[in-house]
């Protein structure tokens, strides 16, 4: 069983930088779940506390129960894929994936079969006598995954494992290594992961659970649904979802959110809860959710990008930039128009703590969940 | 008539690519010329020190030509004999004694010492490195006679081994630098990779850093190898009894010894000192060019 448990986790560089603040999460095992954030928020540290690259400062980590910060990486029951596959140079592509077993002291004949199994999982079999540097990038970062695989570990940690690929293998590999995992847990085998990204469309895509991280510190912790449709912070809406979200000053008067001299009705999740709301807040809509209509917010189109099924509106609202998603037709029957109205979908407006960045709108019973 | 003006802009554009052709050749054809010239000047006397090896003591002085006009053998005949019980043989084998175990030696202790300051966090390493540089910095001939008193009182005099374990405890700060600069400019990736899978500190030095450190290695090795073999003021100052002395040493002997110099004998013996360092650098100049870390990494 490989679950990992994070524990108050600390790191501080040279006694005073504080990189990580006390992280507590609970990764279930075989779950795959995803560390996002933009870069520099720690997600590499944290994983590299975990893989026991990085010196634990304060808390503790746990996999499968057992404490492992004194212990060696190698004794851990992890697997890691590096982002620059950090391939051994000198070895053959079979003696990357040999190395850990022989280094584990594994019979010859053990580690053939071995090497013949993960290479027929990972299509390389025409690569094991080639050297690295012989090697296209994607056939480099199956082989790295190859030598994870070979270990058979509790955990798989990937640090940013596709960022070197271009964006068509990229997607491939994204696939490829989610089915991976799948096939792993339906035969029963401990597949934990840890995948490190900034690229929300991998957190998206592949993990089942996303953890959003920000300076050091857990922003949200959940599917990627819940993360899409419920964002419990300002920075989870701005940084989940494509176009982001459009986040607009404005105070809340009566049922209505007051943006400049214009007003939008807020919905009843948000209308039922006045009195606990701020007067000052942000309203957050995303730009599926502005449709184009008669009347609504008044806005002046400056741009309009056009791709293919659908079009990004972006306009002016009161010296504010705003994103709608409208369909290409809604779009030709704009005309030459300058002057544009857009309706949020009041269900789906979220209304955001303009001083904490929380998300008042949320039920507390999710918040808390 | 556009197709005319077309037709006579092809034939101006291969006119002047024609020039530019002839132009390129010529540059190329001075520029050999001259690195030529420059080599050749810079060549000669090596050129000359194997030509008048083997011309008579006669021929040697009476012109700056390289070709013998009576080639003889005598030379080397005479110089491997020397003017000693012993045979050029013996003090190659002497050179070859201090080498073996100083080249060896250094190569494994200056790595050690090079990964520890390169990778691992310890307690005074900031003060320990910067005291290598310091040694680095420190003119050889300021250690010179407290580290004959040391010798001395060890009993290690008219032996070997001053000339060789301190090489072997790595001794010579440059190498150790050497290699640091090397191995920062590594990415710890591999080891990190090495680590995960299970290999402990001596493991990933051995199977992952050393095969990366080899061009590296290499050099250490090829200069260690070639500073020793030229080396005169250290067997000059520990080895006392003449069965001992390396070759530096030796040549340095049939100058002494006989009142009229044989310089052919000196000449030959000279390119046979030089024979095994030259051989060496040429078989392993390949290295310095190789990058073996090179498709390891990407990005």
């Amino acid at each position: 069983m490989a679950r990992v448990q994070l524990r108050n986790l600390e790191k501080v560089y040279g006694g005073t930088v504080k990189a990580v603040h006390g992280i507590d999460l609970d990764i279930a095992d075989g779950e795959f779940m995803v560390f996002v954030g933009p870069s520099g928020c720690a997600k590499s540290t944290t994983l590299r506390m975990v893989a026991g690259l990085e010196e634990i400062t304060g808390g503790e980590v746990l996999i499968g129960g057992q404490r492992v910060n004194d212990l060696a990486p190698g004794k851990r029951s992890i697997a890691m894929v590096f982002q620059n596959y950090a391939l051994y140079p000198h070895m053959k592509v079979r003696g990357n994936l040999a190395f850990g077993l022989k280094i584990a002291g594994r019979k010859k004949p053990e580690i053939e079969a071995a090497i013949a199994e993960v290479a027929r999982i990972l299509e390389i079999e025409p690569l094991l006598d080639r050297l690295p540097k012989q090697l296209s990038g994607g056939q480099a970062q199956r082989v790295a995954l190859g030598r994870a695989l070979i270990k058979k570990p509790g955990v798989f940690l990937f640090d940013e494992p596709l960022s070197n690929l271009d964006a068509k293998l990229r997607a491939s590999m994204r696939v490829r290594i989610t089915e991976l995992h799948r096939r792993l847990k339906a035969e029963g085998l401990s597949s934990t992961v840890i995948y490190v990204t900034h690229d929300q469309t991998e957190a998206m895509t592949m993990g089942d659970r996303i953890c959003v991280m920000q300076a050091g510190r857990i922003m949200q912790v959940a599917t990627p649904k819940e993360l899409y449709e419920h964002p419990a912070n300002l920075f989870v809406a701005g940084f989940i979802g494509s176009p982001e979200m459009n986040l607009l000053d404005g105070r809340i008067e009566g049922g209505d959110f007051v943006i400049g001299g214009q007003r939008t009705p807020l919905g009843p999740k948000v209308t039922d809860r006045l009195s606990d709301l701020p007067a000052e807040a942000v309203l957050g809509i995303r730009p599926q959710h502005l449709g184009l209509a008669q009347s609504g917010l008044a806005a002046r189109l400056t741009n309009a990008e056009f791709m293919g099924h659908e079009v990004y509106l972006h306009a002016d609202l009161e010296g504010r930039p705003i994103v709608a998603v409208v369909g290409a037709a809604q779009y030709e029957a704009l005309g030459r128009a300058e002057r544009i109205h857009l309706r949020p979908e009041p269900e789906h407006i979220h209304v955001f703590d303009k001083s904490g960045g929380g998300n008042v709108s949320l039920r507390p019973s999710r918040l808390a969940a | 008539m556009d197709i005319h003006a077309d037709m006579d802009m092809d034939g101006f554009n291969e006119a002047r690519a024609a020039r530019r052709a002839r132009l390129r050749a010529l540059s190329a054809a001075l520029r050999y010329l001259m690195l030529f010239t420059v080599g050749l000047v810079m060549l000669y006397p090596l050129i000359w020190l194997v030509g008048a090896s083997f011309k008579t003591n006669a021929e040697i002085f009476s012109g700056a030509g390289f070709i013998p006009r009576h080639p003889t053998l005598d030379g080397y005949i005479e110089g491997w004999r020397t003017s000693t019980p012993y045979t050029f043989g013996r003090f190659f084998w002497n050179s070859f004694l201090i080498i073996l175990p100083k080249v060896i030696g250094t190569a494994i202790s200056c790595t050690m010492a090079a990964y520890a300051f390169a990778r691992f966090d310890f307690p005074l390493k900031k003060v320990l490195f910067t005291s290598v540089i310091a040694i680095l910095l420190l003119p050889n001939v300021v250690t010179r006679i407290p580290q004959y008193m040391l010798f001395r009182d060890l009993g290690w005099l008219d032996s070997f081994l001053p000339l060789w374990v301190p090489s072997a405890f790595a001794g010579d700060a440059f190498f150790v630098f050497m290699l640091v600069q090397f191995l920062r400019s590594l990415p710890a990736d591999m080891e990190e990779a090495a680590r995960v899978d299970g290999a402990n500190s001596l493991q990933t030095l051995v199977y992952i850093v050393v095969p990366m450190l080899a061009p590296a290695l290499i050099s250490v090795c090829l200069f260690q190898f070639m500073w020793t073999m030229n080396d005169f003021l250290g067997p000059l100052i520990y080895l006392s009894s003449v069965e001992k002395y390396p070759v530096s040493l030796a040549l340095k002997l049939s100058i002494d010894t006989t009142e009229a110099f044989e310089w052919n004998r000196i000449l030959a013996m000279s390119v046979l000192t030089i024979t095994p360092a030259l051989v060496i650098f040429f078989a392993a100049q390949r290295y310095f060019i190789e990058g073996i870390s090179a498709g390891g990494v990407k990005g």
